[in-house]
């Protein structure tokens, strides 16, 4: 998984609440088998004027000039903007995908959904949750300042505003420490084997009929 | 010290390891997988050398791409096929059980996964997507999951976990005549907000919960995802324990006994306190019909589309504003004057026998109304469509005009080839009315089975209390 220590961006200002994964990522798009390519269809309904399938050349479809993605410098933007409860719905994590491969790398939000938001920390995305006043004060400075930068500090748990504004956020301290380290889940998991074993052995007594495939046949 | 609730409990029960941060290590003990989310987590496992931990605790199916008509001519779209064909090339290589689209057996992930008895009360179950959470009302702790966990479980049988926050949503009071489970959830819905359950794990509770029968409840944890929680649930009871008796999947005899004993342990402890408590009359909740493109803007039928010059806040309001352009409704229209394109019976909120059985009621002896160009009917399951067709059910469909189709996912989320034409409006008994949801630029109003069928007689939405 790619790090994630600090970083220093354009904002791009996506004025909706509730975005939901299915407007991330239009489901034509999840029938790829693959993880990456996903960048160029991220939020295609809004995104073009024309509907778009799997295999076609996105670049020469005709884009939605009042979408802000396909505007001048949002499109290089690396930090996405948007109101409560992002990433809603689907489970898909080619939403989070999508994001990373348009060249996002983090999200700022009054608030997140719960699966989108575990996704983020798999993909090296920092998904930062801000007050509501908060937010919209970076609404009105980007507003202001269309290419205005921030500048994400992990260790220290800070967006800093190129006026001196400061905002602190939380982050779960093992997350965190995956996110720097760009630490592989499975690896350390698979570290506490043994403790995974023990368990089944001992449910294997208490729920033996949850257990069928592995009585008579423990381990892993 | 405080009793414990019914999550807590079933949390407590898989823990396999805790850190100092409360991160646990939690064990799961079903694992369903479909086409869309796990080709990224298998070939993840062939890249790392990585074996699955379990295979016995799997259970694939392909749902979401299949077709629903002329299944022995295979699927068309060659996108489509591949991703079914991964799937199955997939469970053969490492071994995983697998229902494939000709198994009689094959249906939509949720569906089977109670059906077969593979869910059972008392167990972790994931699976990557989130409606995982229906398997919550037989009393298990399920919920939904990224691709990147589908690998993480299929690699350690693990999800690294933190405890949530607990909410009980009451439903208390008889529900009126006609009105279904499905009003009930999105009259939750309504009340708490597409984010009100986020960070929450749900268990619904009270009489109005309790009268429902087990499909029911499983239509109500269904969407506890679109209250914004991962997982829903229902304690259980007797109906839950008589539910698994003769499943394929379920133990059996002196097994049986012995799991139900400690199924019947799975409920909250009267003095256990959740971090949140919300209460709904069940009396007062009416046949529900959403209106926007978040399931919570939703009203009773007999109420008007609401006005977002009425609404205070201003995010709201833009929010609603966007909503009604794209669902091209007027502010202050009567919902039962708003008339429909087509009608989707179907999905795994919608598409159990019970369902079926309350739609072919309230169509019994009267046909489509002719403005509808498309009405259809998806059951659930192979097995589903099997028990209707027993019962004369796909008959009563097909004499009133609706088109009696082969099990999948179908036009919830139109990723095979039924879906809406833009503009198109479709009354759907599925869970999402997000915007190009059932195809793009196309309008789903949520409503109940009987709902749904009682608009696809009148051409518009009528209160099916009347019709
Ligand atoms: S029926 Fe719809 S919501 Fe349910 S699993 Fe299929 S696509 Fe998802």
């Amino acid at each position: 998984m790619q790090a994630f220590t600090t970083h220093k961006g354009i904002v791009a200002p996506l004025d909706r609440s509730n975005v939901d994964t299915d407007a991330i990522i239009p489901k034509q798009y999840l029938k790829s088998v693959k993880r990456t390519g996903f960048g160029p269809t991220a939020f295609d309904d809004w995104r073009y004027l024309d509907p778009g399938e799997p295999g076609m050349d996105h670049s020469q479809r005709r884009k939605n000039p009042d979408f802000v993605l396909n505007q001048e410098p949002f499109d290089r933007a690396t930090i996405l903007l948007a109101r409560e409860n992002f990433g809603c719905g689907s489970s898909r994590e080619h939403a989070v995908w999508a994001l990373t491969d348009f060249g996002f790398r983090a999200v700022i939000a009054p608030s997140f959904a719960d699966i989108f938001f575990n996704n983020s920390f798999k993909n090296g995305l920092l998904p930062i949750a801000l007050k509501e006043e908060e937010v919209d004060a970076i609404f009105k400075a980007v507003a202001a300042n269309p290419g205005l930068e921030l500048e994400i500090d992990l260790p220290n748990q800070v967006v800093k505003a190129p006026d001196g504004s400061e905002y602190a956020f939380e982050i779960d301290s093992f997350r965190k420490h995956c996110l720097i380290e760009g630490l592989d889940d499975i690896a350390l998991t698979l570290e506490h084997a043994d403790k995974i074993k023990a368990y089944e052995t001992a449910q294997m007594e208490k729920t033996p009929w949850l257990f069928n495939d592995l009585r008579g046949n423990v381990g892993g | 010290m405080a009793g414990k609730t019914l999550y807590e409990k079933l949390f407590d029960a898989h823990v396999v390891h805790e850190q100092d941060d409360g991160t646990a290590l939690l064990y799961i003990d079903r694992h369903l997988v479909h086409e869309v989310t796990s080709p990224q987590a298998f070939e993840g496992l062939r890249l790392a050398g990585r074996k699955p931990w379990r295979t016995g605790a799997m259970l694939a199916v392909p749902d979401h791409n299949v077709p629903t008509t002329n299944r022995a001519g295979g699927i068309v779209d060659p996108v489509s096929r591949e991703q079914v064909s991964t799937l199955d090339r997939n469970c053969q290589e490492f071994g995983v059980q697998e229902f494939p689209m000709a198994d009689m057996r094959q249906g939509i992930v949720h569906i089977i996964g109670p059906e077969e008895g593979f869910t059972l009360p008392g167990a972790t179950v994931v699976c990557g997507d989130s409606h995982t959470s229906t398997h919550g009302a037989i009393g298990a702790l399920a919920f939904g999951i990224g691709t990147s966990e589908v690998e993480h479980v299929m690699a350690t049988q693990t999800l690294l976990q933190k405890r949530t926050k607990t909410m009980q949503v009451r439903v208390e009071g008889e529900l009126g005549p006609g009105v279904t489970a499905k009003d009930v959830v999105l009259a939750i819905i309504g009340k708490i907000g597409t984010a009100g359950g986020t960070g929450y794990a749900i268990e619904f509770a009270g009489s109005a919960i309790e009268s429902l029968s087990i499909e029911g409840r499983m239509s109500v944890c269904n969407m506890s995802i679109e209250a914004g929680a991962r997982a829903g649930m229902v304690a259980v009871d007797e109906k839950t324990v008589d539910y698994f008796r003769d499943k394929p999947f379920a133990p059996t005899g002196e097994m049986f006994e012995r799991a139900a004993e400690y199924w019947r342990t799975l409920k909250s402890d009267p003095d256990a306190v959740f971090d949140k408590v919300v209460t709904l009359d069940g009396t007062k909740i009416e046949p529900q019909v959403s209106w926007g493109t978040s399931p919570e803007m939703v009203v009773p039928v007999n109420a008007r589309v609401p006005d977002p010059a009425a609404e205070s806040d201003p995010v709201k309001a833009e929010g609603m504003r966007n909503a009604l352009k794209y669902m091209g409704l007027e502010a202050n229209t009567p919902i039962t004057d708003i008339q429909i394109d087509k009608v989707f019976i179907g999905s795994c909120t919608n598409a159990r026998i019970e369902d079926l059985r309350a739609a072919a009621a309230a169509i019994k002896g009267r046909h489509v109304a002719d403005n509808v160009t498309l009405a259809m009917v998806v059951p659930g399951s192979g097995l589903v469509r099997e028990q209707a067709e027993k019962e004369g059910l796909d008959k009563i469909f097909l004499e009133a005009g609706f088109e009696w189709r082969e099990p999948g996912c179908s036009m919830c989320l139109a990723m095979n080839a039924d879906r809406l034409e833009p503009g198109e409006r479709c009354a759907s008994t599925s869970n999402r009315n997000f915007e190009g949801r059932q195809g793009q630029g196309g309008r789903t109003h949520l409503v109940s089975p009987a709902m749904a069928a009682a608009a696809a007689v009148a051409g518009h939405f009528v209160d099916v209390r009347q019709a």
